[in-house]
């Protein structure tokens, strides 16, 4: 859908008009937190987009320089912070790397039990803050935040905080689930199914939906790769990367699943693979269910303090933006000589220019929806 | 038939006009106020919530909080703004609008007064609207409002097109009923009464399909609230407006889709006179004007809350290649039917297919370019991946 730029020079040159630069955020309703992006345009459409970021800076890897191993799981719930479990996952699973620690079995399937329902959650917030920036005036929103509450209810019960649970622990996770918890993931399950079934009557079947996101920024496979793209924004395009199946972890391996994929990579792909992809996870939730052994949920060995002598790994897991990974070194001690997020939002974001330049103003603000991203996870 | 009859007890012309348009006035502002509070009702059961509940019983006063609020907020003028574009923008609004009651019958003695081109100077009254949007997009001296400003501008002159022809298509019929000679009226008190026995959606359908879809884009309701698109640009035109001067783009926006919903339900639905007949006591007939507008913006409403909003070109697209054809479609094939003077029942069934031919298109379009049912696929395992 690009207007630009044969049809911007014959305008130019027949009424030599003036381009204007507008200021969209860091407090506008579509950037979704603390973005900022200064638009040029010429009328409506947009020539070029200048992104700002760091507003949101909080310096996470440097407090985790300065932080026992388990006291920096906090501040790693806060980078992805609609799918803490995710993040707390990558975090653990590096330093249990590093560290050389055990996870017992049971420990294993309630964190990719979490794990999924946090990506359902993320990917829910996704589909009410996208149906907003189309203009469906909150109806999309609400909607999202019926099964957002459900699930956090559930992760309230489990861990006992909603949105930052600090759930996950090197070597296990901090307690057991709840007694009632079978009932109760199985109820919550119907209701996110049935949430999503909400959504595809509500906006994939709209004919002005698919309308204004058809063949709107599509991205072809080669510019996805090169750019950096991962996570439903690369799967889009119809390639099918999934690091949980092509480089396994946890218990991944013993899960059946389908990975979704587009073919267009543009917009609607990216909306229609997250939903098929939330409709996936129910079903890898309800496998953990049928599958979950009995024991520990933590290590027992280990000690009070946790000590790491020497170690160095990049761990990455497919968290719900995309490759979520994380870089850890350690040189002895209680705490991490170097921690490195690589978050899939800084990625996916830096490819926004691209995709944004020839478009429309309308379309500029629905591009920067779909690539789903969360200010806490770019800016760290 | 006697429509607006004598003044008021008797009075002289001129205050019988004063006293009735202080009515319109006072019902007008009573009638935004609880529109704001029913509309925030029923979009919040459409979203599964329950809207205002805490200011008087079951939330009734919340309208009259609002505006008090509203009066005591700070009325803050941008430095680079044209000081008095600017503050006399939201007045350019509102008066047009409020103007448009004048001529609306709401019933057959209720009414200020009873014009004979009552249908033309609805919107030769309308069309001044734009002219304090565009005050306000240009004099604000910001850059969203200024966007919001020139696209209400294009998208208000585009739909009017559409808007006019279809309310043709309905003139031209009225010419047609028994009593007229042939000579269609654009009073609207008597098209409201030449629909004693059927309202003209009956014969009209596709006509009302293109008013309808008209009067949305007019009044800026989703699917076309594009000048005001939140997401975009912040509230359009009316971004740098605060305290009462707000409150005023509020009320006309409030008022003029009111006035739209009465005029539509007189022009389409039958207005005061169907289904009850023009001899009805006036307080049945007031009762089923309103009922019918309200029936009107329950249907905005509900528009607003499921459909999201369209991309101007798009905008532009339905209008020029879609309603403006359609629209004068209907008036050629009325003008042969009423021409040769074949049946009426031929005049329902042309335009009824126009409409089915509308909406089949739509869902066709729609249906073909999705790749709708992809989400089923991927609800069972598949074997693909394995």
């Amino acid at each position: 859908m690009s207007v630009w730029p044969e049809e911007r020079l014959a305008t130019v040159d027949h009424f030599n008009t003036v381009d204007m630069t507008i200021n969209v955020g860091p407090q506008h309703p579509a950037t979704h937190g603390v973005f900022r992006m200064i638009l040029t345009v010429d009328g409506e459409v947009v020539v070029d987009c200048e992104p700002y970021i760091g507003y949101l800076h909080r310096g996470l890897e440097k407090l985790t320089e300065n932080h026992d191993y388990r006291q920096s799981m906090g501040w790693w719930d806060r980078t992805d912070y609609l799918a803490g479990m995710a993040c707390e996952m990558a975090y653990c699973m590096a330093v249990e790397k590093i560290g050389n620690i055990e996870v017992p079995e049971r420990a294993e399937y309630i964190r990719v039990m979490m794990v999924e329902l946090s990506r359902i959650l993320s990917h829910f917030m996704f589909f009410g803050a996208f149906g907003a920036d189309v203009g469906s005036f909150g109806t999309s929103f609400i909607y999202a935040w019926r099964e957002r509450e459900r699930i956090y209810d559930f992760f309230e019960e489990v861990a006992g905080d909603r949105m930052f649970p600090t759930y996950f622990r090197p070597g296990g996770v901090q307690m057991d689930l709840p007694d009632n918890y079978e009932s109760r993931i199985r109820w919550l399950l119907g209701s996110i199914r049935q949430g999503l079934e909400d959504f595809d009557g509500l906006l994939t079947g709209n004919e002005i939906f698919v309308e204004r996101c058809r063949n709107l920024s599509p991205v072809t496979q080669e510019d996805a790769i090169n750019w950096g793209l991962t996570g439903p924004m690369l799967r889009a395009t119809g390639l099918k990367w999934d690091l949980r199946k092509d480089e396994p972890y946890s218990i991944y391996p013993n899960l059946k699943f389908d990975i979704p994929t587009g073919s267009q990579g543009d917009v609607f792909d990216r909306f229609i693979v997250r939903m098929a992809e939330a409709w996936q996870s129910t079903l890898i939730i309800e496998q953990c269910l049928d599958m979950l052994p009995k024991g520990l949920v933590l290590n027992p060995d280990l000690p009070k303090t946790l000590r790491i002598d020497e170690g160095e790994a990049y761990v990455r897991t497919e968290g719900t933006k995309g490759e979520y990974g994380v870089y850890a070194l350690a040189k002895g001690g209680n705490k991490p000589y170097r921690m490195k997020l690589r978050s899939p939002s800084f990625c996916n974001l830096s490819a926004l220019k691209k995709m944004v330049v020839g478009s429309y103003v309308a379309d500029a603000i629905i591009i920067l929806g779909s690539l789903d991203i969360v200010l806490g996870e770019v800016d760290k | 038939m006697m429509l607006f009859a004598d003044p008021l007890f008797g009075l002289p012309s001129w205050i019988d006009a004063i006293i009735r348009v202080l009515i319109v006035v006072l019902a007008m502002t009573l009638v935004v106020v609880y529109l704001t509070y029913g509309e925030r009702k029923v979009v919040a059961r459409f979203q599964q919530r329950l809207g205002p509940t805490r200011t008087g019983p079951g939330g009734l006063l919340q309208g009259f909080a609002d505006a008090l609020k509203l009066v005591t907020k700070e009325d803050i003028r941008p430095a680079n703004a044209d000081r008095w574009v600017f503050e006399l923008a939201p007045y350019a609004t509102f008066i047009p609008v409020f103007l448009v009651l004048v001529a609306l019958p709401f019933a057959e003695n209720w009414g200020v007064r009873n014009l004979a081109l009552g249908l033309f100077y609805v919107f030769a009254i309308l069309g001044l609207n734009i002219v304090g949007i565009l005050m306000a997009g240009l004099g604000s001296g910001n850059k969203y409002a200024l966007l919001g400003g020139v696209r209400a501008a294009a998208q208000m002159i585009s739909y009017e097109i559409p808007l006019v022809v279809s309310l043709l298509c309905v003139v031209m019929i009225t010419g047609a009923e028994d009593g007229m000679n042939g000579v269609g009226t654009l009073n609207l008190n008597l098209i409201a009464a030449l629909q004693e026995d059927r309202p003209y959606i009956v014969l009209q359908p596709l006509a009302f399909l293109i008013f309808f879809t008209a009067m949305l884009s007019e009044l800026h309701r989703a699917p076309f609230d594009i000048p005001v698109a939140e997401s975009e640009i912040v509230g359009g035109y009316f971004v740098e407006y605060s305290g009462i001067r707000w409150s005023m783009f509020q009320l006309s926006e409030y008022a003029s889709m009111w006035g739209f919903s009465v005029f539509g339900s007189v022009v389409f639905l039958g207005g005061w006179a169907w289904p009850f007949g023009v001899d009805a006591h006036w307080t049945i007939q007031l009762g089923t004007t309103l009922v019918k507008s309200l029936a009107f913006i329950i249907a905005i409403f509900w528009v607003r809350t499921t459909v999201p909003r369209l991309r101007i070109d798009q905008l532009m697209n339905f209008s020029w290649k879609v309603l403006l054809e359609l629209s004068f479609l209907q008036l050629i094939v009325n003008g042969f039917i009423l021409y040769y003077e074949w049946p009426q029942e031929l005049l329902a069934l042309t335009s009824a297919i126009g409409a089915g031919l509308l909406i089949f298109l739509i869902i066709r379009h729609a249906t073909t370019r999705s790749t709708s049912g992809l989400v089923g696929t991927y609800k069972t395992l598949g074997t693909a991946s394995q």
